[in-house]
């Protein structure tokens, strides 16, 4: 990911430093924090939020006008990720989730698709194969996150596309094999 | 001041000339213009007055009663002493060398800085009927009034007696200026009204710095009869015309303070247009409450932020909302500082202007340690990419 990310005009205006009174203001401008957020993670390939970590990454943070998203701000914005679906918290405390810049549904089609244009309907392959083998490296799963795989797997699963069983070792997702229907 | 002629110190009076009464602290105009005669005694006797100086006994003028044709009496006034003027006859051929050889005037002022102007002038028309200076003898002998002082307790004792005579004059003059200037009050603020029609009219000729300077003078003029609770009572009567009379006072000041003002401002102004008659916090309250009932062309506002201001019932939000968003956008942010002084207006108005233009989405601010700036709401109105 050689390509630097282009911030967006709004990342460079003061006011979408502060969280808006106004509540019409206020809705398009967390619209725009949300579409920022994703597009960076999209951008860095990024699953896991962690709340700590934001607050000091330049995602909310621009030095060069000097302003920072404060912690209720930030939490604004990841509510309203929550609400869009685009967010699901990892622990109950709400310091860590996966940012999800694909839906489930959207990723399970992905790789759905790819396995129906590559002819493998039927064969059985590995999560580990799905996320880093040499065949998918020009696919935008590549890399992805195991739990998002899963996810996306276990939507597959409920349209009865697909069906994911237990690897030789136990509790090592890596080994976890996957069948796909036509 | 040409007919004065000059006398020796030792001159005596004249057959039948009688002193009738002397003052002190006695200067002489010529017309208009001051002389160096301007710290004497001067004497008024059946025939003449006759000025000594208080320093140099022997620099004495006299000038004789016969030439006087008409007197005037001019009260004091603030910082200016009360003066009697003499319309003179021109000087007679044979008169002798005095200190003036010609003037330009036919009267003579007397000013009377030390007081005494009253007694002198009814004495001296006295003296004016009498023409005592026609006939070779006295008619009635006026005894002069020098004040010999006796000695011992009852010497102190007048002399306290007269201090304080003199005291009681001073005040009782001092309160009648007091008086002719309330007398003079509505008369002023006629005139004030009428220079502020005036400056209308000459808009243009006059540079601003001036009018501005004039109608701050005008401003403390105030008031001619305000509305008291002695003049209408207590509660809603007087509330009521109290809100009529600001309603009056209000109407230009308020078109130029941009057709809002904080109720603290119109109370201070208020008020000090009123001068002595001073009004409440709460009743200036309770008046513009009345406003409306009343179908006054006002209104009293609550800001959300509890700042209470006037304004008129013609002022339109989206008037101050489409300008402000101009301006935010003119500027590219303002803060309300910056805003107050491009509108000159109190910053806690052009804050309010601020906020109301938020409150319409037509803003967007930027908290930050510097303060609050305004933006245009650039997130919901398309920007310049």
């Amino acid at each position: 990911m050689a390509t630097k990310f282009e911030w967006p005009w709004h990342y460079k205006f003061p006011p979408f430093f502060t969280i808006q009174q106004n509540s019409d203001t206020r809705a398009r401008q967390l619209d725009l924090w949300c579409n920022l957020v994703l597009a960076y993670y999209k951008h860095k390939k990024m699953y896991v939020f962690d709340v700590n970590e934001a607050q000091t990454s330049s995602l909310f943070f621009n030095k060069e006008i000097n302003r920072k998203l404060p912690i209720e701000g930030i939490n604004l914005v990841l509510e309203t990720l929550q609400k869009r679906g685009n967010l699901e918290w990892k622990d109950k405390k709400g310091e860590r989730g996966y940012i999800m810049w694909r839906k489930p549904e959207e990723w399970g089609s992905l790789i759905y698709q790819w396995i129906k244009d590559n002819a493998m309907t039927g064969t059985v392959c590995t999560l580990f194969e799905l996320q880093h083998g040499d065949d998918t490296k020009n696919q935008e799963f590549h890399d992805i996150d195991m739990w998002m795989l899963k996810r996306a797997l276990e939507t597959l699963e409920v349209k009865n596309k697909a069906q994911m069983f237990e690897g030789p070792t136990p509790g090592d997702d890596s080994g976890l094999g996957v069948k796909f229907f036509s | 001041m040409d007919r004065f002629s000059w006398i020796s110190s030792n001159t005596q009076l004249q057959a039948g000339e009688l002193l009738v009464i002397q003052q002190r602290g006695l200067r002489i105009y010529d017309g208009e213009n001051k002389t160096n005669f301007d710290n004497g005694n001067l004497m008024l006797t059946s025939h003449a007055l006759i000025w000594e100086d208080e320093e140099q006994q022997d620099r004495r003028i006299r000038l004789g009663l016969e030439l006087i044709t008409r007197t005037e009496e001019h009260a004091a006034g603030f910082m200016k002493s009360a003066k009697i003027f003499l319309y003179l006859n021109p000087p007679l051929a044979s008169k002798d060398p005095g200190p003036f050889s010609s003037s330009a005037f036919t009267y003579i002022k007397l000013s009377f800085r030390s007081g005494g102007h009253t007694e002198f002038h009814k004495l001296l028309e006295q003296q004016l009927q009498k023409k005592a200076w026609l006939q070779g003898k006295p008619k009635e002998v006026v005894a002069p009034r020098v004040h010999r002082r006796g000695p011992g307790i009852v010497g102190i004792e007048r002399n306290l007696e007269e201090k304080s005579r003199a005291t009681g004059k001073t005040i009782t003059q001092a309160f009648k200026d007091l008086d002719a200037l309330m007398e003079k009050a509505k008369e002023m603020v006629a005139l004030a009204d009428k220079f502020a029609s005036k400056i209308e009219e000459k808009k243009g000729s006059i540079t601003e710095d001036e009018t501005i300077l004039f109608k701050s003078y005008l401003l403390s003029v105030g008031i001619s009869n305000p509305v008291t609770r002695e003049t209408h009572g207590s509660g809603t009567t007087y509330h009521k015309e109290l809100a009529k009379q600001l309603e009056i006072f209000l109407r230009e000041q308020l078109k130029d303070a941009g057709g809002m003002m904080t109720l603290t401002d119109v109370y201070c102004r208020f008020n000090r247009a009123r001068g002595m008659e001073l009004v409440s916090p709460e009743d200036l309250v309770n008046a513009s409450r009345q406003f409306e009932s009343l179908n006054l062309p006002l209104r009293l506002r609550s800001f959300d932020s509890g700042v209470l201001v006037i304004q008129s019932s013609n002022h339109s939000d989206e008037e101050v909302i489409r300008d402000t968003r101009e301006k935010l956008f003119s500027n590219k942010c303002l803060t309300a500082d910056e805003l107050s002084k491009i509108l000159s207006l109190s910053v806690m108005l052009a804050k309010e202007r601020l906020l109301v233009t938020e409150k319409a989405g037509k803003a967007c601010r930027d908290d930050s340690v510097e303060g609050s700036k305004f933006y245009p709401n650039f997130f919901l109105e398309t920007p310049v990419e």
